[in-house]
């Protein structure tokens, strides 16, 4: 036991030295720490609430005392975009969890029992024939548009595409000889997949994760921003890039800095993924 | 290899009626009743029951899944509950207009791609290379709706040379959609043509190519971009069925009479006949672009000819496929 503590520690050292010798993911990393410090410490970072308004403050550009201006409600655009923060990472976490569990099962069930294989891996197609944008979009109007019910959106329309990378890698993995061995010891099939097939497989569902996580962060804010998903006065940052939209004439700056927000997110987690593919990829283990 | 187009055209029928069946299954979920939101909450029950005859949504969930279904056979797609016309002409004009601004875009995003892709490989880790696949990154970051906004923000409201919104009236009013449009699947296209010629100029071919004294661009374009192809032709069909969904959100920003427009209105009104048949559409157009891909596949690659046409190669081609996209 000591042993295997060991060697894991060992390996994910040598995945982090790999890692730290990619300076854009470095910082990637470095970006997305802050904005899971600032989700968390909203209360504390925001000068005012998110819904405070004042109209003796509104409209205010960009200066030194309200760093990205106000609003046309003489809302504080900075302390909006705090509060925000906690709105896209959560929908990124969440949503990415919600189809890693769904993706992740249906993608282990297909793998290991040829009987069920087509049928969920048809099922999937039909799935992938709806663009994944149309399938949230669809599912959010059905369940009408909070929080929970946009990561659920966003989450279930990418589990056919977590399927197929679960089942394509445990395909590879169950056919070791390693899996071999632990069921001519009369392994259960449960302890097998658990124990055996899912830590061999897991490094490309690390990796379509923390990609996935990028688009599932767009997908939310552009349904927010369409109307569909998280509704104004929230600081959801799709949301006020919609509400900003009417002003591009006058205030311009409420539509370029939640975008600016939502860019930076997304870029974090795509350097981040691309990094951790680099350094996962087994084709360039030595 | 006819008959495989002729199966592959077959095998959209099933697909589209599972679509139908899902997407029919979830907005039958949806709150809301549409016979309510047409003649308000005041309506008697038997206005009611004659609105939903007149629409044909009347009866329970299987009832309602049949005709449907029979309606889809028949190429009827329903009334729109807004307009009480047939959805299907409205799709056929505005799928015009979509289809225009998306053709367009794939072509910006081809060219963009494929060339900064060759660039960015063969000065590899030079200023060049960082340059591009920077940019590219970027543009896989940026969310397609505020990189639309941020055009109308610099070219419309600023510089005014190009118009905000509408389409039809001049060419100019196609520019910035198709920028948006083009420019961000330029970004996948690119990433995918880097490291497809990366892996490719690193073959012995290549080396032999060059030993025998071909001139440079003979060697990239004719030996290697050739072989390099089969990725980034998936990677275009990809981004095509991406463009289609994309449309959704740059024709909401750009005020254009096109299928996405109509679907988020059909969406925020309750219509849920147009809803399903603009899913329906971009499924079917979605799956003939699929198709296409792996017709074109035959061009690059002449073994995949035989793959389709021998019926074992057939599955373990699909196999395969599932396997890359993963």
């Amino acid at each position: 036991m000591a042993k295997s503590k060991e060697r894991k520690h060992t390996m994910l050292a040598e995945i982090w030295r790999r890692f730290k010798k990619n300076r854009q993911a470095v910082v990637g990393l470095v970006v997305l720490v802050l904005f899971v410090l600032v989700a968390i410490f909203a209360d504390q970072i925001a000068p005012y609430g998110y819904d405070e308004q004042n109209a003796s403050r509104a409209q205010i550009a960009p200066c030194a005392e309200y760093i990205f201006g106000t609003d046309n409600l003489g809302r504080d655009v900075f302390s909006r975009i705090v509060y925000g923060s906690r709105y896209s990472l959560s929908i990124g976490f969440l949503a990415v969890g919600i189809s890693v569990l769904t993706g992740g099962l249906l993608g282990v069930i297909a793998a290991y029992y040829p009987k069920l294989d087509n049928i969920i891996m048809r099922a999937m197609d039909l799935f992938m024939a709806i663009p994944q944008m149309l399938l949230a979009m669809c599912i959010v109007s059905a369940l009408g548009g909070s929080l929970f019910n946009l990561m659920l959106a966003v989450g279930l329309s990418s589990t056919p595409k977590f399927a197929r990378v679960v089942r394509a890698s445990v395909l590879s993995t169950r056919e070791q000889e390693f899996v071999e061995a632990a069921r001519a010891i009369g392994s259960s099939n449960f302890r097998i997949i658990l124990h055996h097939i899912l830590p061999n497989s897991i490094s490309p569902l690390i990796v379509q994760a923390t990609l996935n996580m990028a688009g599932a962060i767009i997908s939310a804010s552009a349904l927010s921003f369409l109307g569909f998903g998280i509704q104004a006065p929230k600081p959801e940052w799709g949301a006020m890039l919609s509400a900003g939209r009417k002003y591009i004439r006058t205030l311009p700056y409420l539509t370029v800095i939640p975008g600016l927000a939502i860019m930076a997110v997304v870029y974090a987690l795509n350097v981040v993924g691309d990094g951790l593919r680099d350094c996962l990829d087994p084709r360039l283990k030595k | 290899m006819l008959k495989y187009i002729l199966k592959r055209l077959l095998w959209i029928i099933p697909v589209l009626i599972g679509v139908t069946i899902i997407v029919f299954t979830i907005l039958y979920f949806s709150p809301g009743d549409p016979a309510y939101l047409a003649l308000g909450d005041n309506a008697t029950p038997e206005s009611v029951e004659a609105y939903r005859i007149e629409m044909g949504i009347n009866g329970g969930y299987w009832e309602r899944l049949g005709n449907t279904l029979l309606g889809l056979i028949q190429g009827d797609l329903g009334l729109s509950f807004r307009s009480k016309t047939p959805v299907i002409n409205e799709l056929i004009v505005r799928f015009k207009v979509t289809f225009d601004i998306s053709a367009w875009s794939i072509v910006l995003g081809i060219i963009l791609g494929i060339f900064f892709g060759i660039i960015s490989a063969l000065k590899q880790n030079t200023i060049w290379d960082s340059l591009s696949t920077g940019c590219a990154l970027f543009g896989i970051s940026m969310p397609m709706f505020w990189q639309g906004l941020m055009l109308i923000l610099i070219f419309s409201v600023t510089l005014n040379w190009l118009p905000p919104s509408g389409y039809g009236d001049s060419w100019k009013q196609m520019v910035l959609p198709v920028i948006a449009l083009g420019v961000n699947s330029s970004a996948t296209i690119m990433r995918t043509t880097r490291s497809s010629m990366l892996e490719v100029m690193r073959q012995d071919y290549i080396r032999t190519a060059k030993a025998k004294g071909q001139t440079y661009w003979v060697v990239v374009l004719r030996h290697a971009l050739k072989n390099a192809m089969i990725p980034i032709v998936t990677v275009i069909g990809l981004q095509m069925g991406t463009l289609l969904a994309g449309s959704i959100v740059t024709e909401a920003i750009f005020s254009i009479a096109g299928v996405g427009k109509y679907l988020v209105d059909s969406m925020l009104a309750r219509d849920y006949n147009a809803v399903q048949g603009c899913v329906l559409l971009i499924a079917f157009v979605s799956a003939i672009l699929n198709l296409l891909v792996d017709i074109i596949y035959t061009f690059i690659d002449p073994r995949m000819k035989t793959m389709y046409e021998s019926e074992s190669g057939f599955k373990l081609f699909k196999r395969k496929g599932a396997g890359q996209n993963g």
